[in-house]
């Protein structure tokens, strides 16, 4: 029994390395998270390992992406400086233990809003910056057009721990079809294996799949087939626990999408002070006091508009510009024709 | 029973510290899991899993528990495992025994192995055997044919499937083939120490190994038929082979990988376990009239045995621990399906982290007993 005496101690050591998490009481009155980001002088942001448009870091290291100016909104509001922010790129697998342990305090990682999801494992969605949907993505010359040509025995390519692989179960049960999933822990290796022949289809979320459409050999070779079989809310996460951490980030995102409903840019910011519109005034900071329920000043979102711009400008500058998706979809403001509606901010 | 106090308070004192310092970490877990809803417990093995597994040993789909995801982890596992073990161990006593060959290309040639493949991180060569696989396979519609059944595509390697008639007759006539051969070799060993006559057992094994299944085809009823692959189209472009068994490329990536990397280990330990035996030995058994091929398997091996077991032990141990790898190429194992698919749907972290790792514990466990008893069998029997 002594024998083993040693092994079972390391083992012991290594269970107790396994339930180590940062010591944080409930924030009581004032937000811990916002106090500890303020005290560090940064944000601390989850991102993906890699996904243009949405998160992704250039030769030089520096981050863009619709996902990445929702933490940069936050930053211009709790530090006044867009820019400070330490992104911490995570696989799909990872993200959401690295919130709830405290290692970052917002997870802007193309992440699927669900019952489960903000239910039961400590999160909490604050918003949608995405309005997404599964699809499919084929080689041309297989002469597919539509999901209904897929026949028994078809192979898919996709990422493990995502909504991905229940959908697709659903998707193929619910059409009788026989298939094999191929399933990898990062995405650049699931687009180098589909890209590579292993599979005859690759599925993921619709932007997904047109930002990895970049990445392969010949991007012309595939095409995405226009069925959407799911529906695909994508946005930031924060821990359970610090509500006002929480409606901060919430109004940030909120923030950058009114005012693209006012017609405020990060250009024309400054004018907006004076204008008739009280809703625009609110917005830019010279009127009300909307910051002080935060703990913030009363600029906080002024500087978003400024340093980041409003949702339509962070949209085109990451997601239509780079030939991703040109068209806006459903990511189109309620008065527009698409869904984007938020709380008024007053 | 002597018991000193000097002797017990250390060891009271670490168990104090080992228990304190587990029941500091479980409270703060459970504190801080308490603060953000998280709950705890293992009830979620039941419920069901809702994503499917590409490859499965046992029959599982989506509409299963989690449970029997985890038990499809664990069975890919041991699978990879196993098939790596086999392989590595024949490939590392060649490779071993050719690099003590006097043979200067063969010798040379073995090195170059060795020194190759044991520098190389294994995580790379996994890559390299699977995407380089994966680029340099035809796609299923271009695939010749190996002996006109086998089909090597990018898909995977499709090989007939057996169908059988009667199998169990079949199965018990190699179990009787099996048990006879023990007693024949029990028997031979009494007929040698009792009378010094050597009976050719090794060609005796042989015929009964082959005679009695071939009777068990003449009279038994027994019959085998071969569902052989055939290519069926899914699209223009797209096709696939159905029938047969199809082995998917990332379990042969995988065993490919895991073999050749653990094999130049397991080649330095026979190598380092034959050069560990006194040359007086081999002189001392040639001198008594034994052919090389006997001083080769009474005199060298037996105590050559004795330093290759240990550390090939180890060897066994990390394969099955690098297998783990595999969920960088979508092989379903352990980590792959349940550390990572279930993980992500049930948010159970905690709960998966620690099954999974008294999984892993478990299965070096029982490889090391199973190996410390073989070297145990193998020991000078101190008299």
């Amino acid at each position: 029994m002594f024998k083993y005496l040693k092994q079972l101690t390391s083992l012991v050591a290594m269970v107790a390395v396994l339930f180590t998490f940062t010591t944080e009481t409930m924030a009581a009155k004032k937000s811990k998270t916002l106090k500890n980001t303020q005290k560090k002088g940064f944000v601390r942001c989850g991102v993906s390992q890699g996904l243009p448009g949405f998160s992704n870091a250039d030769a030089a290291g520096n981050w863009t992406g619709i996902d990445v100016d929702v933490c940069r909104a936050v930053a211009a509001a709790v530090l006044g400086d867009a820019n400070k922010v330490k992104f911490t790129p995570l696989s799909a697998k990872e993200r959401f233990t690295a919130l709830t342990s405290g290692e970052i305090d917002i997870l802007s990682r193309n992440t699927t809003w669900t019952l489960s999801r903000d239910a039961d494992i400590g999160l909490t969605f604050v918003g949608v910056n995405f309005y997404d949907g599964q699809g499919f993505m084929v080689r041309k010359s297989s002469g597919i057009t539509s999901t209904s040509q897929f026949k028994d025995g078809i192979s898919a390519c996709t990422n493990i721990g995502t909504t991905t692989e229940l959908n697709m179960r659903d998707f193929f049960n619910s059409k009788g079809i026989k298939y094999e999933p191929v399933a990898f822990e990062k995405a650049d290796e699931v687009v180098a294996a589909y890209d590579a022949g292993r599979c005859d289809t690759y599925t993921t979320d619709k932007s997904g799949l047109a930002a990895q459409r970049t990445k392969m050999s010949n991007p012309d070779e595939h095409i995405v087939l226009p069925e959407t079989v799911s529906k695909e809310p994508l946005g930031p996460v924060v821990r359970q626990g610090d509500s006002v951490w929480e409606d901060i980030v919430r109004w940030s995102l909120n923030t950058m999408i009114e005012a693209e409903e006012y017609g405020i840019t990060s250009a024309n910011a400054d004018m907006m002070k004076t204008s008739d519109n009280p809703a625009i005034k609110r917005l830019v900071g010279a009127e009300g006091e909307l910051g002080a329920a935060f703990g913030l000043d009363n600029d906080w979102s002024l500087r978003i508009i400024k340093q980041v711009g409003n949702y339509g400008e962070s949209y085109k500058r990451n997601i239509a510009d780079t030939g991703i998706l040109p068209d806006r979809g459903p990511n189109e403001l309620w008065t527009k024709g698409g869904i984007l509606y938020v709380p008024p901010a007053r | 029973m002597n018991f000193k106090l000097k002797d017990i308070v250390p060891q009271l004192i670490t168990v104090t510290a080992v228990v304190l310092v587990f029941g500091f970490f479980t409270y703060n877990a459970q504190i801080n899991m308490e603060n953000r809803g998280i709950d705890f417990g293992y009830g979620f093995l039941s419920q069901e899993s809702s994503f499917d597994v590409q490859f499965s040993l046992i029959e599982y789909d989506g509409s299963h528990s989690y449970f029997r995801a985890y038990l499809v982890g664990l069975l890919n596992t041991i699978l990879v495992s196993v098939i790596g073990i086999i392989i590595a161990t024949i490939l590392g006593v060649i490779v071993g025994v050719a690099r003590l060959s006097p043979n200067y290309l063969i010798n040379k040639f073995a090195a170059f192995y060795v020194e190759f493949f044991r520098n190389i991180p294994l995580l790379l060569q996994i890559f390299f055997w699977y995407f380089a696989a994966l680029r340099a396979l035809p796609l299923p519609q271009d695939a010749e044919a190996i002996f006109s059944v086998f089909f090597l595509t990018i898909k995977g390697l499709y090989i007939p499937a057996f169908i059988w008639q009667n199998f169990s007759v079949f199965f018990y006539s190699v179990v009787a083939a099996i048990i006879a051969i023990i007693f024949i070799r029990i028997h031979a060993r009494r007929v040698q120490e009792n009378q010094g006559k050597q009976i050719p057992v090794f060609l005796i094994s042989i015929g009964l190994i082959f005679i009695l299944p071939l009777l068990s085809f003449l009279i038994g009823g027994v019959r085998l038929s071969f569902e052989i692959p055939v290519l069926k189209q899914l699209a223009t472009t797209s096709f696939v082979y159905e029938g047969g068994v199809s082995l998917p490329p990332e379990l042969i990536a995988l065993t490919l990988s895991l073999s050749l990397y653990t094999a130049t280990f397991i080649a330095e330990c026979v190598r380092a376990g034959i050069e560990g035996v006194n040359k007086g030995q081999k002189e001392a058994a040639a001198s008594i009239g034994l052919t090389p091929n006997q001083v080769l398997k009474l005199v060298i091996m037996p105590q050559a045995l004795r330093i290759i077991i240990p550390p090939t032990t180890n060897q066994y141990l990390n394969l099955t621990k690098n297998s783990s790898l595999a969920a960088a190429i979508a092989y379903p194992d352990l980590v792959l399906v349940f550390a990572g698919t279930a993980l992500m749907q049930t948010g159970k972290a905690i709960e998966i982290v620690s099954i999974t790792m008294f999984t892993y514990l478990s299965l070096s466990i029982s490889i090391s007993i199973l190996m410390n008893w073989y070297n145990k069998r193998i020991a000078i029997q101190e008299k």
